[in-house]
């Protein structure tokens, strides 16, 4: 049998860009930043992917779907490697990334706001509702308020728009 | 790998990842105890956001202890087939929930430990340690300022919160001591440069806990006698009662998974 045609990394990067992320739809798994690399070794495909959280329920979903999508594009030899150093970081998510969660209705991170867990200096303000000025992705209020530090997934903190009054998702900045 | 890091005793080495691992799953176990019981909606959501995170964290650490070991088992064996004796969680993280007030002066206490523990375990000469040492850092970040905010919150609250915070930080106070405590085997991870020792770590949590406690109007309980014994495997009977319910699927039907 003839040798199959290797598609090019190009070409897998493409097709990665269109598997949808399991908890939040609307952005793929290249907007998201989790596929750190595509590349062939002989006849195997190679995609190294990072967790987003260390216990992210998505994480085997994730992978399923990476393999379900490949191999649908005739992709038999494929390997998933797990990498996690350096590890995931919001900075990550794409530009349009971002625009498809703030249309989706959730407020995308704002870089260089991760939690850093040094108190020091700032216990103070601790308490205070929140000490980052989230727009709300619907009526773009900044008069919001957080409710929980974390939301419907580890990856999403609870707000509340005091303007329009509806409640919304932030992606946490990790 | 470094010379330094074949020269630790692999028993001692394995021994030491199931406390780091031990350590998040039986916190991530008991805090999932919550699940569907907390006293809001957004709290019930956090509460089970920070046993899946210490969950995931556990399953790294437990992989790599099952693979320093070399005996063939995985992280899931360590997990669902060890019996209360093979565990090295402090016995911090084994006290029971005890009500809302307990649970969150427990994870206080130990995140102002686990952050920092974290922080040095990032420079470890064992790349594979310090790997998941950043990533779970970063996790654990977002568990301290959630617990630190709550204790001020209900220790400068309420004439109610603030006398059930008083007594839970007064009967987890005894407990704190021990994840200080070196030795032997945190001594050999020490002078191998994979691990700080646990005294090293004393002074930022002292630093924090003082911090926040006064920031919360709660009475610093000061020095006390301590109890010890959680990491050489001599736990308290709730060990057993969570492990009855945590292992039962495994052991009653082996090898199930979903």
């Amino acid at each position: 049998m003839a040798a199959a045609i290797q598609p090019g990394t190009d070409q897998v990067w493409d097709w990665l860009s269109q598997v949808p992320d399991p908890e939040i739809p609307v952005i793929s798994l290249t907007d998201l930043g989790i596929i750190r690399d595509v590349a062939w070794a002989d006849d195997t495909l190679v995609v190294t992917v990072t967790p987003t959280y260390s216990g992210c329920p998505a994480t085997g979903i994730i992978n399923l779907d990476i393999e379900t999508a490949l191999r649908g594009h005739g992709i038999d030899k494929l390997r998933l490697e797990r990498q996690l150093s350096p590890a995931w970081t919001t900075d990550w998510i794409t530009e349009g990334g971002r625009e498809k969660l703030r249309a989706y209705g959730i407020s995308p991170p704002i870089d260089g706001t991760a939690a850093d867990g040094r108190l020091a200096g700032r216990i103070a303000r601790l308490a205070e509702s929140s000490n980052l000025t989230i727009a709300c992705p619907r009526c773009n209020s900044t008069q919001t308020e957080k409710l929980s530090q974390f939301g419907s997934t580890p990856c999403k903190a609870s707000y509340r728009c005091k303007d329009c009054l509806e409640p919304f998702d932030y992606f946490k900045c990790i | 790998m470094g010379a330094a890091i074949e020269a630790v005793d692999r028993a001692a080495y394995a021994d030491w990842l199931q406390r780091v691992g031990d350590n998040a799953l039986i916190l991530g176990h008991r805090v999932s105890e919550w699940c569907g019981h907390g006293p809001a909606l957004e709290e019930d959501i956090a509460l089970s956001n920070v046993a899946l995170d210490l969950i995931g964290q556990c399953q790294l650490w437990l992989g790599l202890a099952a693979e320093v070991e070399g005996k063939g088992r995985s992280a899931d064996d360590l997990a669902f087939l060890r019996d209360a004796g093979a565990f090295r969680n402090v016995l911090l993280v084994e006290r029971p929930n005890g009500d809302f007030a307990q649970t969150l002066m427990r994870q206080f206490l130990f995140d102002a430990f686990h952050i920092e523990l974290l922080r040095a375990l990032g420079k470890s000469t064992d790349l594979r340690v310090a790997e998941i040492a950043a990533k779970a850092e970063k996790e654990v970040a977002y568990h301290l300022e959630r617990s630190a905010d709550l204790v001020i919150r209900l220790g400068d609250g309420s004439a109610e919160s603030h006398a059930r915070m008083e007594k839970a930080l007064k009967s987890l106070w005894a407990y704190t001591g021990e994840m200080f405590l070196d030795d032997a085997t945190d001594q050999a991870l020490a002078e191998a440069g994979i691990a700080p020792l646990p005294s090293s770590l004393k002074s930022a949590w002292d630093e924090t806990v003082t911090a926040v406690l006064a920031e919360a109007t709660l009475a610093h309980p000061g020095q006390s006698w301590q109890h010890k014994g959680g990491k050489q495997g001599i736990h308290s009977e709730h060990l057993g009662f969570l492990l009855a319910e945590m292992q039962f699927l495994q052991r009653a039907y082996p090898g199930a998974s979903w």
